[in-house]
């Protein structure tokens, strides 16, 4: 009976282990009360960069966390200065943001809703910071952002594509320059119906969440609406690695078409089996059997080696562009790592610029002060020509790019092709249209 | 004698619970969300440890009673109250239905076969909550508040923002006392002493079934079954009912979760955080009464703060040293910290089950009889 008794000696000393045992070097920072959440009270302002380090992001997360510390560079006034050259906006000096230097904190995110709040929540209640971004996976940058509504603090959307992020889950407090599924079909579609013609039968298989679903749904929303049948559409889970159980049926579907809705890893698996399987050797209905990546990144197509060759897709951003900012981007991203940046690189440094630039014109770091700068805000000059941030869903609205898998790549990094610029006019919606229904942004927040 | 004991240990614990946010502030663990963890994966451990401590079943299931937990919680803030009590009572009635379930057709079978089991039955739920209940569980995304949810208890608050969990008023997420002791900046909020309270209950039942005629016939399965059974005692009935009860503690930490961040994801109930629990108790001290705990903490304390240290933390900590040292030590120490932290805990928990199989509390007893210099037979009674 007293085998699990413990003398008063050892249990005194389990009490001390406790709180003692683990004694670490102290990395708190203190946290200030001052009207909003973090307000910053020293001579710097902390950001939190908060992106997937590890699981199936974790190759864009670790590009994001590269632009992240660029951008950091040049709001300090270090490196060459990159798009704050090129920016419309003048407000950044090279001086921090409001006079205060920038400092920051990481975070692994895991590719998981759960794993990425708590490292947020941390970033808020112990280091004090005042905006948090990132995200690889809309799953997460949903959920973070939700987080960063009740918390008071501004959340600038890092790689999200999903219709959600800033349709039925949009939040006041959150920002979006991402392109999105929408956008994405309608860019994609008209070119589609161009290459393979109007009579094809397309076969779905998606990433089973948030991001999949409704890209997904614009997809075929979008290629139907060009005259394509859609055949079946099989939900894959995030965590699948093996592929070959969900491309086999393709073979007798009927379908001509496959639509990979993956992203990251998931994509490189699926293509790769795909591929394997010699699908793009086959004829069906008399026509050469094609494959489609709705959302393209050059990081997965470097994964995905020799497969990508003559697959379309679209993309927010690419290096290959010839505009002053994207110039000057991949110079100054290219100086610092030695190849060129990806797309998510890209969104992330450009969301740092413009939040550290709505800080300058709000006067504020308040998070209400910032939100209204944002919104509405029309600029130039970051890569993607004339943007807007539309203030009614917090989302950017901004030219698409068509893309396909380079038949002669000239080097690892020049994979993709810019096959068309959509422009902007084409890939606009309603704000309340019927894929973005359904939430609301209310009010925003500032903690306190 | 044995009662004066328990107590004792009872109110250290609660001591140390209650001072937490002092005790902790030098280790940069003092922030509301953390503390919080401790508690919650603290309880979850605590209900693990009457399951697999005493009778030895070793259940990777218990994930699952976690996630429903989680769910059952967020649902009711999403249909009845933001208060928490309505939602904590629910997740633990759920988690204790779904345990039955579980356990039911679990115990059947002992040893490993026990454990695929509850690993498979734990992932067909997962499954379900991922994909095939999405309309119940919103799959990946998780279960989340709305604005326009009905919470017909409520009063209509302020239309623009979600209102926040609390406990007849008293918001959840409000820190209530923010003084500077020591140079810290302290942070005392509700959600944290909700938790507390709720640790030390779950810590004072968990020392009532140990010293019960119950927790001895729960050790006795553990011992010999056989023998057990042969004596004329049938033993499923026990295990059952420890199964069920580990499983309302494990709903229990899955509500607070809920309470404390009202999102609940699939990922909850994944295997690997099954296993962690597991991890927990061993690397504390499986069946004994604080061991749980300590690991709770201490892999909550990995898995949060060692994971931030990134190469900027580094360089400033070896700073002093001159540049090219500093180099040289940021490089061997980066692949153990930061995105590393999974390495440096798989090292130190092959070191603990090696070398100390009784866990941290047995460690710390080992270290406590050599700094008293007391002889070995007292380090002996310890381990005990």
């Amino acid at each position: 009976m007293s085998k699990l008794i413990m003398n008063r000696r050892g249990l005194l000393k389990t009490g001390a282990a406790v709180g003692a045992g683990m004694a670490m070097p102290t990395i708190l920072t203190a946290a200030s009360h001052a009207g909003y959440t973090n307000a910053p009270t020293g001579s710097t302002v902390t950001l939190g960069f908060n992106v997937p380090q590890t699981g199936a992001y974790a190759d864009e997360g670790a590009d994001e966390l590269r632009a992240y510390e660029l951008a950091v560079k040049h709001l300090n006034g270090q490196g060459d200065g990159g798009m704050m050259n090129t920016f419309s906006s003048k407000e950044l000096k090279g001086n921090g943001i409001l006079g205060k230097e920038v400092a920051f904190v990481t975070g692994d995110t895991q590719t998981k809703s759960d794993a990425a709040r708590a490292s947020a929540q941390s970033m808020i209640q112990k280091d004090g910071a005042v905006m948090i971004t990132g995200g690889s996976s809309s799953g997460v940058a949903i959920a973070v952002q939700g987080l960063c509504q009740e918390a008071g603090v501004i959340f600038m959307a890092g790689l999200t594509h999903s219709n959600d992020t800033t349709g039925k889950d949009k939040k006041a407090n959150g920002f979006r320059h991402f392109f999105n599924g929408y956008m994405s079909a309608a860019a994609l579609a008209p070119v589609l119906a161009e290459m393979y013609g109007e009579d094809r039968n397309a076969y779905h298989l998606t990433a089973d969440y948030t991001w999949g679903w409704t890209q997904q749904e614009s997809i075929q929303a979008a290629t139907e609406a060009k005259g394509w049948n859609t055949v079946a559409n099989v939900l894959t889970p995030l965590t699948t690695t093996d592929f070959s159980s969900y491309v086999a049926p393709v073979l007798n579907s009927g379908a001509d078409i496959l639509v990979l809705n993956h992203y990251g890893g998931n994509m490189i698996n699926s293509l790769t089996s795909a591929v394997q399987f010699g699908l793009r050797d086959k004829m069906v209905n008399g026509k050469n059997f094609e494959i489609v990546v709705p959302l393209y990144s050059r990081l997965m197509a470097r994964g995905a080696g020799e497969n990508v060759k003559g697959i379309f897709g679209s993309t927010n951003w690419h290096w290959s562009l010839q505009d002053e900012g994207s110039k000057a981007f991949v110079q100054s991203f290219g100086q610092e790592y030695g190849f060129p940046p990806s797309q998510a690189a890209h969104t992330v440094y450009c969301q740092t610029l413009l939040y550290a630039d709505a800080c300058e014109r709000a006067g504020t770091h308040n998070p209400c002060g910032v939100a209204e700068a944002l919104e509405g805000f029309k600029f130039s000059g970051l890569g993607n020509g004339d943007v807007e941030y539309r203030a009614e869903d917090h989302q950017c609205f901004k030219d698409v790019l068509v893309v396909k898998g380079k038949e002669n790549p000239t080097s690892e990094f020049d994979l993709l092709e810019v096959v068309q610029v959509t422009p902007r006019a084409q890939v606009e919606y309603p704000a309340d249209h019927p894929m973005f229904a359904g939430g609301a942004l209310g009010s925003c927040n500032a903690g306190g | 004698m044995n009662l004066m004991k328990d107590r004792l240990l009872l109110i250290i614990f609660a001591c140390v619970v209650l001072a937490a946010p002092l005790i902790f502030a030098p280790t940069g663990a003092a922030y509301p969300d953390l503390l919080q963890r401790f508690a919650i994966y603290g309880i979850f451990a605590i209900g693990f440890n009457i399951l697999f401590g005493l009778t030895g079943y070793l259940s990777f299931g218990h994930a699952a009673f976690l996630g429903v937990g989680s769910y059952s919680a967020v649902w009711m803030f999403k249909l009845l109250s933001m208060n928490i009590v309505p939602a904590l009572l629910l997740s633990i009635v759920i988690a204790g239905v779904f345990s039955l379930l579980i356990g039911y057709i679990s115990l059947r079978r002992s040893g490993i076969y026990f454990s695929i089991l509850t690993l498979a039955l734990a992932q067909m739920c997962y499954n379900l909550a991922y994909s095939v209940l999405t309309p119940l569980t919103n799959g990946e995304t998780g279960l989340q508040l709305r604005l326009d949810d009905p919470r017909i208890l409520d009063a209509a608050g302020d239309a623009g923002s979600l209102p926040s969990t609390n406990f007849f008023g008293l918001e959840m997420k409000e820190v209530f006392w923010n003084p500077t002791i020591f140079g810290y900046d302290l942070q005392f909020n509700w959600g944290y002493y909700v938790c507390a309270l709720l640790l030390i209950l779950s810590f004072w039942i968990s020392i009532r079934i140990f010293r019960s005629p119950f927790g001895l016939i729960l050790r006795a399965v553990k011992t010999n079954q056989t023998r057990l059974n042969y004596t004329g005692i049938n033993s499923r009935p026990y295990t059952l009912a420890a199964f069920v009860i580990s499983g309302m503690f494990a709903g229990l930490a899955g509500g607070l979760l809920a309470t404390m961040d009202p999102l609940a994801g699939a990922e909850r109930m994944q295997w690997t955080v099954g296993g962690e629990v597991v991890l927990m108790v061993v690397l504390g001290g499986m069946g004994t009464l604080s061991g749980p705990v300590l690991g709770a903490v201490f892999i909550k304390y990995f898995e949060n703060i060692f994971s931030k240290i990134n190469d900027g933390v580094l360089h400033g900590w070896f700073a002093i040293m001159p540049e090219w040292i500093e180099n040289a030590m940021v490089l061997i120490v980066s692949p153990f910290v930061g995105k590393g932290w999974h390495l440096t805990l798989g090292a130190l928990f092959m070191i603990v089950v090696i070398f100390l199989p009784g866990g941290l509390v047995e460690g710390a007893q080992k270290i406590g009889a050599k700094l008293s210099g007391a002889n070995k037979r007292a380090a002996k009674v310890g381990i005990e």
